[in-house]
């Protein structure tokens, strides 16, 4: 996987000591000192390695157990027992449901909220803007609660358009905040010449600020479906029936029925639930050479 | 107005529940029972039961040790030393330790918390690397449970800080440290006096975003001890879902959600402080 990494230290990296006015004369000591920080690294990256390496086995292992080892017969028959309609389909059809209406509405909302924000000198611009971003740093875990009891009284425990729609409120604040930056970064000229021809603001927002926007709308988007797939506690809360739940919920039904015997299905379906996520990752950082993944590294 | 859909958005299902639950937190509201149907009016009795429930105070300790150990001292600190250490590493170096730091980051929160959950047990792969080592192994879910979910989260979450820091880092001038090298100052004092100060606000910003973050951990927790054994790794979120959802005290379980709630949003407050005032 090509890892997002931040922005290479000038000269692209690893060629940076070469350049550097050390005299090489004095270089054992540094050499030395170099070896023992490689080898804190490599140490630093198979502890980092093993457990994931662990899920990696034990899902090709039909004989799967706790212990990292190599499967003597290794072969795809805990994908065979999870890959049915129950266990793994509907659950991800209903995460994938879940997860693109959430990512839909956040960037349309998004979008259009920040469109003034970024455009307009408004009254109350600045003080919009910093509760957004202090709703950013509430913790949503503490929300749930409340939100429960609300969803209690207005009859929207257990709908999924309930779930969606606060799913798409927790992630408004980072993505207006990020769409508001993006939008400062598409220069006011080329509205002004769709406000002479006699364009609303609706009208030069949307063809012409937001095909520009594209890219950014995007990769909110993409984040935000991030974000919801992972997110294991509010469906969990806010969804009951069990042709509702999400993957993430059906998977710790699944790991408290059958985890404790089949810890290589339990594997199997742990990668099936990852991969979405680790793909969308690997296109949104190849496109923006990882610089992005600081901005939306704020999970909800 | 192109702004009312995110106002009325975060209005309901933001402010909305957030002011619904200050009112919550002076009644007896709970899922079932008597109180279920006739919430009343209870005054400060959940605040005077809360700051004498001996659980409450349990788990504000465990979440500090929680925050503190896992957050400040090991992503943070990982996070940054990762970082200073990967300055001027070739490629190869850099992708090898970078992948497996990513993608603890990038697998979902339940995933990661089975993952430690199979690395830490009895029977797992920590025990046998230890038994190979001819060091006893131990049930670590049960003896040191903190000390387990501490070391999941900070698997989990150091690449965050490590990204953070490999920009702040990037964009520290070469020459000034080079300069310090040719005055003949030792590395340690380098990192001290030169590199430390000139990322001081990526440090200030990384530190309360990673506290804001573990403080609502929940999933990791929940999964791997469930907040046992007994209350031994009871975190505020797991006390507050505990008290809300299976004893069915919903006002108690609020009250609990607003000590969480008045934390992070000191937190936030510096957050805002920390980046606020460049950006907006």
């Amino acid at each position: 996987m090509a890892a997002p990494t931040a922005p290479r230290t000038r000269a692209g990296g690893g060629a940076g000591r070469a350049g550097r006015p050390v005299p090489s004369v004095a270089s054992p000591r540094r050499r030395a000192s170099d070896v023992l920080v490689t080898a804190v690294l490599v140490v630093v990256a198979v502890c980092f390695a093993v457990p994931l390496l662990w899920l990696l086995l034990a899902a090709v292992d039909p004989g799967a157990t706790l212990q990292l080892r190599v499967p003597d017969e290794p072969g795809l028959d805990n994908f065979a027992a999870v890959l049915t309609p129950e266990t793994t389909l509907r659950p991800l059809l209903n995460s994938l449901v879940l997860c693109l209406s959430a990512a839909a509405i956040t960037v349309v909302v998004a979008t259009l909220a920040a469109y003034p924000l970024s455009r307009y000198q408004l009254r109350y611009g600045r003080p919009f803007l910093y509760t957004v971003l202090f709703a950013t740093g509430l913790p949503l875990t503490a929300v749930m609660v409340p939100v429960y009891s609300l969803f209690a009284r207005l009859d929207l425990v257990d709908t999924r358009y309930g779930t969606v729609l606060f799913l798409a409120a927790t992630s408004l604040p980072i993505a207006v905040w990020l769409l508001k930056s993006f939008m400062d970064g598409v220069p006011v000229e080329l509205e002004e010449a769709a406000w002479t021809d006699g364009a609303s603001a609706m009208q030069s927002l949307r063809s012409v600020v937001a095909p520009l926007m594209l890219p950014g709308m995007l990769v909110v988007g993409i984040f935000t479906f991030i974000t919801a797939w992972g997110n294991f506690f509010v469906p969990f809360v806010l969804l009951l029936s069990e042709d509702k739940l999400p993957a993430a919920v059906t998977i710790y039904q699944f790991f408290g029925q059958y985890g404790a015997a089949a810890y290589g299905q339990l594997a199997a379906y742990s990668l099936l639930y990852t991969l979405p996520v680790v793909v969308l990752y690997l296109v949104v950082s190849r496109w923006l050479g990882g610089a992005f993944t600081l901005g939306g590294g704020v999970k909800g | 107005m192109p702004l009312a859909p995110a106002v009325v958005l975060l209005g309901v299902f933001f402010a909305g529940p957030v002011v619904w639950s200050v009112l919550l937190s002076f009644t007896d509201a709970s899922l079932t029972g008597s109180a279920a149907r006739g919430t009343s009016f209870v005054g400060l009795d959940n605040v005077v039961t809360l700051v004498q429930d001996p659980a409450v105070w349990n788990a504000v300790v465990i979440t500090v040790v929680f925050v503190v150990g896992s957050a400040v001292i090991g992503q943070n600190g990982l996070g940054l030393a990762l970082a200073l250490m990967l300055r001027g590493r070739g490629t190869a170096v850099r992708s090898l330790v970078t992948l497996p730091v990513m993608a603890a980051y990038v697998v979902p929160e339940i995933v990661a918390a089975f993952v430690w959950y199979a690395f830490l047990n009895p029977e797992g792969t920590l025990n046998t690397a230890l038994g190979g080592l001819g060091l006893p192994g131990q049930s670590w879910l049960f003896t040191v449970p903190v000390l387990a979910v501490v070391l999941a989260n900070i698997w989990r979450g150091t690449a965050f800080s490590m990204l953070i820091y490999l920009a702040a880092l990037s964009q520290v001038p070469a020459d000034v440290d080079e300069q310090a090298q040719v005055d003949g100052a030792s590395g340690w004092t380098r990192l001290r006096y030169v590199t430390i100060p000139m990322i001081r606000r990526a440090i200030g910003t990384n530190l309360v975003l990673v506290t804001l973050q573990t403080l609502q951990v929940f999933t990791l927790i929940f999964v791997m001890t469930a907040g046992g054994p007994g209350d031994k790794s009871e975190t505020l979120p797991l006390l507050m879902y505990e008290q809300a959802f299976q004893y069915a005290a919903l006002g108690y379980g609020t009250a609990i959600a607003l000590v969480l709630l008045a934390i992070g949003a000191v937190f936030s407050l510096g957050y805002i402080r920390a980046i606020g005032k460049e950006e907006i």
